[in-house]
C-alpha cells in the first residue's frame, strides 16, 4: 500500500466533495426543514423558531404512520413474493443452464432495458376495465361487466412490483449461488445426502447471503414507492410515498413532507441496521 | 440426473420468462394496434403511430434531454467513483470506511426522499431547477454502483505494476495515466454503461428536479392523460428497447469473437490441435 | 478368496473430444491400501470419480464387494471420499461437518455424538468441535475431511490427492499418519496421487497409470525393482536407461547387445523374443563405482568421470561408459570413505553392476 498522502488526497477530494455537497448536506437540509413551521418568507429565510409540531401531526395523526405501517407491510409483500418467484430461476440458470446461463440469464434481464414506466402502464392496459384481460373476458362472455377489482387495488401494485423487480432479484441470488463450490455438493452426495437433502443443508444456506441482498434490494426502494400506486393503485393503493409526493406538488407543505420523508429514512435505516446486526450475530453463534 | 427435475425447472423458467415479456408484447401490439386502446377483438395493425412520433418534435426532444443527462450523469458518476476506487484500494489513510458507508448510502435511500432533499438543496441556493439538477441527482446514485464496480477490478490486478513503474522513475500522475487507467478501462466502461442505464430510464428524481425541458420518462409520464397521443410514446419506447437488445446483443458477439480469435491463436502456437487436457475434475 | 473391495472390468469412459480411461480392469482386495499412480491427465482421478459415482463408465462394469453399482447413485454408494480441496462446509462448525453422514443416517444423537468424538481423535484433534472450518489450519482441515468420511465406516474409501496443498514436511508426516490410520481401521483406501514417493511410502499395490491405461499393477518394491515398461521405470524414482537388441537367453538370464558397450546380461522378463528392440533400465544406487575395472560374473565397463554431484546422504557420479552411453551412479556417503570418494572428475574407473538389478523392457 502507498502511502503517498498528497495523490490520495487528490483523488478522493472530487468524489466526497460530490458526496457532502449533493448527499450529505441535502439531507441534513430536509432534517432542518422539517422543523420549520412552515414556508413563509420564502425558502431560505432564517426568521423561523424551529417546532416538533410536523412530527406531532404524523405521529398523533391517524393516517401517517399506518399509511407508512402499510407501506412496508406492501415492500415486504413484494420483496418477498419476488425473492420467492425468483429463486428457481436463479437455481435453473446455475445447476441446469450451465454454459447456457449467462445466455438464459440475459435473456431474463431484458425485459428490464424497457421503460419502468412503460412496465407499469403495460399493466394498465392489461388489468384496467376496458383492458385487455376485461375485453377478453367480455368478449368470450364470461362475465358481464369488466372487473374493476384488478386494477386500482393494492393487488394491483403488489403484482405490478413484483413483475418490474422479479428479473433484478434474480441477480444476486444467481451470484451467490455460483459462487458454491461444486466440491461441496459432492461431498453431501457421497456423504449419503440424496439431493433434496443436499439442498437444504448446503445449497439453501450458503446462498442466503444472495438471498437477503436480493430481498433487500427490492424492499428499500418499494418503501418509498409512489410512482406505481400512482397510476395502477388507485385510491385505495395509496402508500406513503404519495402523501409525500403531494405535500411537495399540490399539497405545498414542505415541510410536513421533510418530516414524513425522515421518519421514512430513520425508519428503513433502522431496519437494515437491525439486520445486519442480526445476521452478523447469526454467523457467531454458528 | 433425474430427467423430471429438470424439465420442472425449465418449465418454470420458461412460464416466467413468457410471463415477462407478455406485457412488452403487450406493448407492442400497442404500439401498432390501429386505434387509441387495446381491447379485444382487436381492430387492425398499422404504422403509423411510429411515423407520428417521428414528426413529435417534443418526444424526440424529450429523447435528446434524456440522452444528454444520461452522458454527463455517467461520465461524472464514472470519474468520480473511479477516482475514489483508485485511492481506497490503494493508498492508506483514515476515514476510507465512513467514506465508503457513505458512498454506498444512495443504494439505501428511497428516490423518493433524495429528491425532495436535492429539491430543497437547489432551492435553498437559488439554483434554477433543469437538466443539469437532474444530472446532479443521477450522479449521485449512480456513484455507488461505479465505484463498486471499478474497485472490483482494482482489487483484482496487481499493485507491484505500480510500484515497478514509480521503480522505473515515473510520477505517480504518470503511472496514473500509463499504467492504471488503462487496466482498468474495461471495468470504467461496464461502469459507465450502468450508470448511463440507471440514469436514461430514471423517473422519480426526474420529476423532482427538471426544470423546463422534461427527460424522455418525465415527458411519457406527463403524456398519459392524452390517450390520443400514447400509442407514439409507446412506439419510442419499443423503439428504445430493440436498440437496448441489439447492443447488448452486438456487446455478447463481440465478447465472444474476442475470446475465440485469442483462444485459436493460443493452438495455433502450441502447434497442437487438439489442448493438451488436464485432468477432468 | 474374498471378493474384492473393488472391481472394474473393461472400464472406458468417453468425454465428448477424447477417452480419459481405456478399458481399465483393476481388482482392489479388502483392507489394501491401493493407489492410482500417475502423472496429470492419465485418468486416475476420472477413475476414482468413477468408483465414487461422480462419473458415468462408457462402457465396462464397476462392482463394490461383488455388487454391480453401476446404476447407483453416489450418495447411495457405500463408499466416502476425501477431496482434493477437503470440501468442509463452510457454514457448519467442525462436529456438524464430521457429522453430516450420520445425520443424514438419522443416528440418534448420543451415538453420533460419540462417534464424532472418536472419529476426531482417532486423527487427533479433539476438542475442536465448535470451530469453523475457516478457523482451521491446512493439515487441520485435512484431518477434518479425513474423520468425516471415516466416521461413517464405509466400505471403500477414495482419497483425491488430499495431501496437495499441505508443505513438505507435513505431507511427510501425514502420509505416515494415513498409513496407520489405514492399518487401525482396516477399510480399504483407494488412493490417488502424481507423487511416486507418496505412492510408494503408503501403499500395499500400486497401479501405474499413463493415457488412460493401467500400465502395471505390484507392490511398492516390485514396482521400484521390476518396472515392466519404459514409462513405469523412467516415473518410480530415477533410472539409467541403455538402449539395445535381444541376442539370447542362456542361464535364465537375458543376454543384450547395448549400443556401444557390447554384451550386457539381464534380468529375464516374459514376451519379449531374441532379435527385439529392447531398454535395459538398472537403478543408480545398483551400480557401484571401482576405481579399475576388475572383471567378474556381473555386468561391467570402464568409464570415465564427466561430473560428480554431493547431495548431502549420497553422491552422484556421472560416467560415460567405453565412449558410449552417460550413466548416473549413485553411491552412499559413508565414513571411513570407500574406494568411491576418492574418485575425481576425469579419472578412469569401472562401474559394475549385477543382471538381477537389470529389468529388460520392450521398445
Amino acid at each position: 500500500m502507498l502511502k503517498r498522502t498528497p495523490a490520495a488526497w487528490a483523488l478522493m477530494s472530487p468524489p466526497a466533495l460530490a458526496l457532502v455537497a449533493f448527499f450529505v448536506v441535502p439531507l441534513i437540509l430536509m432534517a432542518a426543514f422539517s422543523l420549520r413551521p412552515d414556508i413563509r418568507g420564502g425558502l431560505f429565510t432564517l426568521a423561523w423558531r424551529p417546532t416538533l409540531e410536523h412530527y406531532r401531526t404524523i405521529v398523533e395523526g391517524e393516517v401517517y404512520l399506518p399509511l407508512l405501517w402499510t407501506s412496508v407491510r406492501v415492500a415486504f409483500g413484494v420483496a418477498f413474493f419476488a425473492t420467492l418467484l425468483a429463486y428457481p430461476v436463479a437455481y435453473f440458470l446455475v445447476f441446469r443452464a450451465r454454459q447456457r446461463g449467462p445466455l438464459f440469464l440475459t435473456l431474463l434481464i431484458l425485459p428490464f432495458w424497457t421503460s419502468y414506466l412503460l412496465r407499469i402502464i403495460s399493466w394498465k392496459i392489461i388489468l384496467g376495465s376496458n383492458g385487455l384481460i376485461n375485453s377478453l373476458l367480455e368478449y368470450t362472455g364470461l362475465v358481464d361487466e369488466p372487473v374493476r377489482l384488478l386494477l386500482h387495488s393494492r393487488l394491483a401494485v403488489i403484482v405490478t412490483l413484483v413483475y418490474v423487480w422479479l428479473p433484478f432479484v434474480a441477480l444476486p441470488i444467481y451470484a451467490a449461488l455460483q459462487r458454491i463450490n461444486r466440491s461441496l455438493l459432492e461431498a453431501a452426495a457421497i456423504l449419503g445426502a440424496p439431493p433434496w437433502l443436499s439442498f437444504v443443508r448446503v445449497t439453501l444456506p450458503l446462498s442466503l447471503p444472495g438471498v437477503l441482498a436480493g430481498f433487500l434490494m427490492v424492499f428499500i426502494p418499494t418503501v418509498g414507492e409512489y410512482v406505481t400506486p400512482l397510476l395502477v393503485g388507485g385510491s385505495r393503493g395509496r402508500l406513503y410515498g404519495n402523501t409525500i409526493e403531494t405535500y411537495f406538488g399540490d399539497g405545498n407543505n414542505w415541510p410536513l413532507g421533510s418530516a414524513m420523508a425522515l421518519i421514512m429514512l430513520v425508519g428503513v435505516l433502522a431496519l437494515v441496521a437491525i439486520v445486519a446486526r442480526l445476521v452478523n450475530l447469526r454467523r457467531f453463534v454458528e | 440426473m433425474a430427467n423430471g427435475r429438470l424439465s420442472t425447472l425449465l418449465g418454470y423458467y420458461v412460464l416466467l420468462l413468457v410471463l415477462l415479456y407478455v406485457p412488452i408484447g403487450i406493448l407492442f401490439l400497442f404500439s401498432v394496434n390501429d386505434g387509441v386502446v387495446l381491447a379485444f377483438p382487436l381492430k387492425g395493425l398499422t404504422t403509423h403511430w411510429y411515423r407520428d412520433m417521428l414528426r413529435n418534435a417534443a418526444l424526440i426532444e424529450a429523447l435528446r434531454s434524456s440522452a444528454i443527462v444520461a452522458a454527463a450523469s455517467s461520465v461524472a458518476a464514472t470519474g468520480l467513483g473511479a477516482s475514489a476506487a483508485i485511492a481506497l484500494v490503494r493508498f492508506k489513510f483514515r476515514g476510507k470506511a465512513l467514506f465508503v458507508a457513505v458512498a454506498l448510502m444512495p443504494l439505501l435511500v428511497p428516490f423518493l426522499i433524495l429528491g425532495v432533499a436535492l429539491l430543497i438543496l437547489f432551492a435553498a441556493l437559488d439554483v434554477q431547477r433543469s437538466l443539469w439538477t437532474v444530472g446532479v441527482g443521477h450522479m449521485i446514485v449512480s456513484l455507488p454502483f461505479t465505484l463498486l464496480i471499478v474497485m472490483s477490478r482494482m482489487v483484482g490486478f496487481d499493485s507491484n505494476l505500480e510500484e515497478a513503474a514509480q521503480d522505473l522513475g515515473a510520477s505517480y500522475a504518470y503511472t496514473l495515466r500509463r499504467v492504471i487507467l488503462p487496466l482498468i478501462a474495461p471495468a470504467m466502461l461496464a461502469a459507465w454503461l450502468v450508470a448511463f442505464t440507471v440514469s436514461f430510464d430514471e423517473f422519480v428524481l426526474a420529476s423532482f428536479l427538471i426544470g423546463r425541458s422534461p427527460t424522455l420518462p418525465v415527458y411519457l409520464f406527463g403524456q398519459l392523460r392524452f390517450a390520443n397521443r400514447f400509442p407514439q410514446v409507446v412506439a419510442l419506447a419499443v423503439v428504445v428497447m430493440i436498440a437496448s437488445l441489439g447492443l447488448v446483443v452486438l456487446a455478447e458477439w463481440l465478447q465472444r469473437i474476442g475470446t475465440r480469435v485469442s483462444l485459436d491463436r493460443r493452438v495455433e502456437e502450441s502447434g497442437e490441435v487438439q489442448e493438451r487436457r488436464q485432468t477432468v475434475p | 478368496m474374498k471378493i474384492p473391495a473393488v472391481e472394474l472390468l473393461n472400464v472406458v469412459k468417453r468425454f465428448a473430444e477424447y477417452e480419459a480411461v481405456r478399458e481399465v480392469s483393476l481388482q482392489i482386495g479388502q483392507g489394501e491400501f491401493f493407489s492410482l499412480l500417475g502423472p496429470s491427465g492419465c485418468g486416475k482421478t476420472t477413475t476414482l470419480r468413477m468408483i465414487a459415482g461422480f462419473e458415468q463408465p462408457t462402457t465396462g462394469t464397476i462392482s463394490l464387494l461383488g455388487e454391480d453399482i453401476r446404476g447407483q447413485p453416489p450418495h447411495r454408494r457405500n463408499v466416502n471420499m476425501v477431496f482434493q480441496n477437503y470440501a468442509l462446509f463452510p457454514h457448519l462448525t467442525v462436529f456438524d461437518n464430521v457429522a453430516f453422514g450420520l445425520q443424514v443416517k438419522r443416528i440418534p444423537r448420543a451415538e453420533t455424538r460419540r462417534r464424532v468424538a472418536e472419529a476426531l481423535s482417532m486423527i487427533r484433534l479433539p476438542g475442536l468441535e465448535h470451530r469453523k472450518p475457516a478457523q482451521l489450519s491446512g493439515g487441520q482441515q485435512q484431518r477434518v475431511a479425513l474423520a468425516r468420511a471415516l466416521v461413517n465406516r464405509p466400505a471403500v474409501l477414495l482419497l483425491d490427492e488430499p495431501l496437495g496443498a499441505l508443505d513438505q514436511k507435513l505431507r511427510k508426516e501425514m502420509q505416515l499418519e494415513l498409513k496407520r490410520l489405514q492399518r487401525e481401521v482396516g477399510i480399504t483406501f483407494i488412493y490417488v496421487t502424481h507423487d511416486q514417493e507418496e505412492a510408494l511410502t503408503m501403499s500395499d499395490r500400486i497401479a501405474v497409470m499413463h493415457q488412460g491405461r493401467v500400465l502395471q499393477v505390484d507392490g511398492p518394491r516390485a514396482l521400484y525393482e521390476h518396472p515392466a515398461t519404459r514409462f513405469v521405470a523412467d516415473f518410480i524414482g530415477v533410472t539409467n536407461f541403455l538402449q539395445g537388441r535381444l541376442v539370447s537367453i542362456a542361464d535364465g538370464t537375458a543376454r543384450v547387445e547395448v549400443d556401444g558397450l557390447g554384451q550386457v546380461r539381464a534380468h529375464l522378463a516374459e514376451g519379449i523374443e531374441a532379435g527385439q528392440k529392447v531398454t535395459l533400465a538398472i537403478r543408480p544406487e545398483r551400480m557401484q563405482l571401482l576405481s579399475s575395472n576388475l572383471p567378474g560374473g556381473d555386468n561391467h565397463a570402464p568409464g570415465i568421470v564427466e561430473d560428480i554431484v554431493f547431495v548431502g546422504n549420497d553422491t552422484q557420479y556421472f560416467v560415460r561408459l567405453n565412449n558410449g552411453p552417460q550413466v548416473m551412479v549413485r553411491e552412499q556417503n559413508e565414513t571411513p570413505l570407500s574406494e568411491a570418494s576418492m574418485v575425481s572428475v576425469g579419472q578412469t574407473v569401472g562401474v559394475r553392476w549385477s543382471p538381477d538389478s537389470t529389468s529388460l523392457l520392450p521398445e
